[in-house]
């Protein structure tokens, strides 16, 4: 088995960067963002979450669709050009990945994002198995199990060394690719220990029992209907930070900017806590705080499960429960539920 | 606790108030939320403890539109919100029951983060009335302790200071928390150089997300609609497409509340990004006590602002060269 | 005589004028033959209060290298008042821009009268030479209304 010492990893960046883009959690300003390396960056795969996901690098905040020249009575339309070279994403958490996944499900079926599917079809991911899971996580109530992560490579820390597996063939050609770095005398015990360590730690967790029994695509009007939104509402600020920093929002708007020689049309990811969501000639068909506070959530535990077979739109980072700046998640919601069915 | 417990149940019980506002008990023992308690048996999920730093002021605005009085919980700090929300006649007295709350300064989940403290089960120490000076804290990984101190938020460490600028009764005792010099941060900046100043909110700007919670929280930012939503205006709110982006945005946002921000610290603790906001807003009011005489916004009702005031012999705007 | 060619940078600069006073002043440069360049692009506000920190904010974004605001002399103002709260704004927000390390020449604030058209013209050649020597506004404006 192979693995790579910690202190050596920067050669191991250097080895991958040599012939393609690396991305990884990179510290700037004191927090810990995904960004491309270069020797000046610090690397920290201490970090158990990036305050914004992985989300980032394959369906970007911002990104331009394509530009209009404006010269005299001619206009002429370039068109943006696609993800070509490949890339590797480096570090990505069980729960970024499977948030990746839900981003399929949108991007990859018809009609397929190009765009998205260009960067997919380009990544090499190498997954890192979370040593020291948080409070805020609760990806166990999901499914998934945080010591695995399934990509094309995964590592996880043991000692002083993360034990490096391939998973698949774009895997192998990375790992071929870095034989030089890699040494090949890991401990496959003390792996498998490792993983049942940190499984028991997802076992402790405070919100590891969080049952999202009542929650899928059948309870869609229930649910709906439910007198218990207008209180969970409340003090919401309407900032759009739960669905920013969320590995699987997927709404984005399409804007025009006007620069001076002609039209950039671009797209950046939308929130449905802003009043201007899905904003149409007529006006907007939600009205209140309230009806945009439930959308978000109906979407992610109702909509998607029922139009995408069961597949729940949250995967458990906890994220939105670490920076909300009211205090107020998804797993607020769940519990409110959960209790309003217990008392009935 | 307790008392305001006690109290709030009196005041509802007798029909001074028609709801009460306050924090509510959060799913961890630090994400405690802001809650409007109508009936005396949900006031048994009221808390009030070191993590209750939401400004609670603004929703005045939204209880102000509801029949009958609202009972707020409102920290020193708070109550200049308020203040300043009365003179731009965006709350109703009338409609208003103020109780001032003792603060011992409030603190930030982020700084015991930072500290290294992970998976945290269970904190101790954090209670409003008893002055503990340690935080206990249980974690998955091992007991911890931090100072109170070091994990308050920035703004605790430059209080404006113990006394409730407005109220109706006040329960419990405050501290003087104030350590630090207020200006001292902004100080320091200024005296950088250009590029050391361009590099330094550069690093910080590019991290924002246009999340727009600094603008939602702040209590001074009260528009109906806000500029950075009109679909007619390039610098949309949701972009942040290239840097200027942001730089643009927080200048104005900083600027729309120059005079009138109370620097009452809520954009700086609500980052997601952690990008220190009050550094804009303590500019303007360094600069406006420099240049025009000390003015703190909300101190009193129905004060002047400084950008809605003159005087004939004002520094001319070349002084920002001059003064080097 | 030749017509030299001239490649050196030209700074683009956005003045705005008010009405009452500035733009008559820019008026009178003119009619006396008193020369400015012609980097220099008036806007005409009614007074100048009027501009906005984000107007001058906008300037600088679609790629202004330098922004300049002429108003009527402190007293002289056509609505009695305006210049006193337009020279507290601009106050703030030179020195905002200074915080942030813009360069402190790219702003400035001239008052003048109608009858100052030589004042006007001096003004005007004064600020682009100063903008001319810090040459292109890199660190304000929006990249995709570069190159």
């Amino acid at each position: 088995m192979l693995r790579i010492a910690k202190d050596n990893l920067t050669a191991l960046f250097r080895e991958i960067a040599k012939s393609q883009s690396l991305f990884l959690p990179v510290k700037n300003a004191g927090q810990t963002n995904y960004g491309i390396w270069t020797e000046d960056k610090e690397a920290d795969l201490d970090t158990l979450k990036t305050v914004k996901s992985a989300k980032d690098i394959f369906f970007p905040q911002s990104e331009t669709l394509y530009t209009c020249f404006k010269d005299g009575k001619k206009i002429e339309i370039k068109p943006q050009e696609l993800e070509k070279e490949k890339f590797v994403v480096f570090g990505m958490r069980a729960c970024d990945i499977e948030g990746i996944k839900v981003l399929d499900k949108v991007f990859l079926s018809d009609p397929v994002d190009s765009f998205y599917k260009a960067r997919r079809d380009h990544a090499t991911i190498v997954a890192l198995s979370c040593s020291e899971p948080e409070e805020s996580c609760f990806c166990s109530a999901f499914g998934i199990d945080c010591a695995e992560p399934i990509a094309d490579v995964r590592i996880t820390l043991v000692g002083d060394s993360y034990i490096w597996e391939a998973l698949s063939q774009k895997g192998e050609e990375l790992t071929q690719s870095l034989k030089t770095v890699l040494i090949d005398d890991a401990d496959e015990k003390a792996l498998k220990e490792e993983k049942e360590k940190i499984r028991n730690i997802v076992e402790m967790l405070p919100l590891s029992d969080l049952s999202l029994d009542g929650f899928s695509g059948d309870s869609v009007s229930e649910k709906f209907d439910s007198p218990i939104w207008e209180e969970l509402y409340k003090p919401c600020l309407a900032c759009g930070t739960c669905t920013f920093v969320c590995p699987t929002c997927q709404c984005y708007d399409i804007k025009d900017y006007t620069t001076n020689k002609g039209v950039e049309r671009y797209r950046c990811w939308d929130s449905c806590m802003y009043s201007d969501f899905t904003m149409m000639a007529h006006g907007n068909n939600r009205t209140s705080q309230m009806q945009r506070y439930r959308q978000r959530f109906m979407h992610k535990l109702c909509y998607f499960p029922a139009n995408n077979d069961g597949m729940y739109s949250c995967v458990g980072c906890g994220r939105c429960v670490e920076k909300c700046p009211q205090g107020l998640n998804i797993v607020k919601v769940i519990k409110a539920f959960n209790k309003q069915g217990g008392e009935k | 606790m307790q008392e305001l417990v006690t109290r709030a149940k009196a005041l509802l019980a007798d029909g001074t108030v028609s709801r009460v506002l306050g924090w509510k008990n959060g799913d961890m023992s630090f994400n405690p939320e802001p809650s409007f308690f109508e009936t005396e048996e949900s006031l048994a999920e009221f808390v009030y403890d070191g993590f209750c730093g939401a400004n609670l002021s603004k929703y005045m605005i939204e209880a102000g539109k509801r029949d009958g009085k609202t009972l707020v919980f409102l920290k020193p700090c708070d109550t200049y919100s308020f203040n300043q929300l009365l003179t731009e006649h965006r709350v109703d007295r009338e409609k208003a029951y103020i109780i001032g709350v003792g603060c011992r300064g409030k603190l930030d989940i982020e700084k015991i983060k930072k500290a290294g403290i992970k998976g945290i089960l269970k904190i101790e120490g954090a209670d409003a009335e008893l002055n503990d000076e340690t935080l206990k804290i249980k974690t998955i990984y091992g007991d911890s302790e931090i100072a109170y101190k070091d994990a308050m938020l920035e703004r605790c460490h430059v209080c404006k200071g113990k006394e409730h600028m407005i109220y109706d009764e006040v329960i419990g005792e405050s501290q003087d928390t104030c350590d630090k010099e207020r200006f001292a941060e902004v100080s320091k900046i200024e005296a950088m150089s250009p590029d050391e100043k361009f590099e330094f909110f550069k690093a910080e700007l590019s991290k924002c997300i246009r999340c727009n919670a600094c603008r939602n929280v702040c209590p001074a930012c009260s528009c109906r609609k806000c500029v950075f939503d009109s679909t007619k205006f390039d610098a949309s709110k949701k972009a942040n497409t290239t840097s200027f982006e942001e730089k643009m945005f927080h200048i104005i946002r900083a600027f729309h509340v120059a005079g009138r921000c109370t620097d009452c610290g809520e954009c700086s603790r609500v980052c997601p990004e952690g990008i220190p906001l009050h550094l804009f807003n303590r500019k303007f009011i360094k600069d406006i006590n420099e240049l025009y005489g000390d003015y703190q916004a909300g101190a009193e009702v129905n004060q002047r602002g400084p950008l809605t005031n003159f005087t004939f012999d004002d520094a001319e705007p070349s002084i920002v060269k001059e003064r080097g | 005589m030749s017509i030299e060619r001239n490649d050196q940078f030209r700074p683009k600069i956005v003045a705005f004028c008010c009405n009452w006073c500035s733009y008559a002043g820019a008026d009178l440069a003119g009619s006396s033959r008193l020369s400015y360049p012609a980097d220099v692009k008036i806007i005409r506000v009614p007074c100048s209060c009027r501009v906005n920190p984000m107007f001058i904010l906008r300037a600088f974004e679609k790629g202004a290298d330098g922004v300049i605001l002429c108003g009527c002399h402190p007293g002289d103002c056509h609505y009695s008042t305006g210049n006193y709260y337009a020279r507290r704004r601009m106050t703030l927000l030179f020195s905002m821009l200074d915080y942030l390390g813009i360069e402190r020449d790219r702003v400035r604030v001239e008052w003048v009268s109608a009858a100052e058209g030589v004042k006007f013209s001096t003004t005007m050649n004064e600020f682009v030479d100063s903008v001319k020597a810090l040459g292109k506004n890199v660190r304000l404006g929006d990249l995709r209304c570069k190159n």
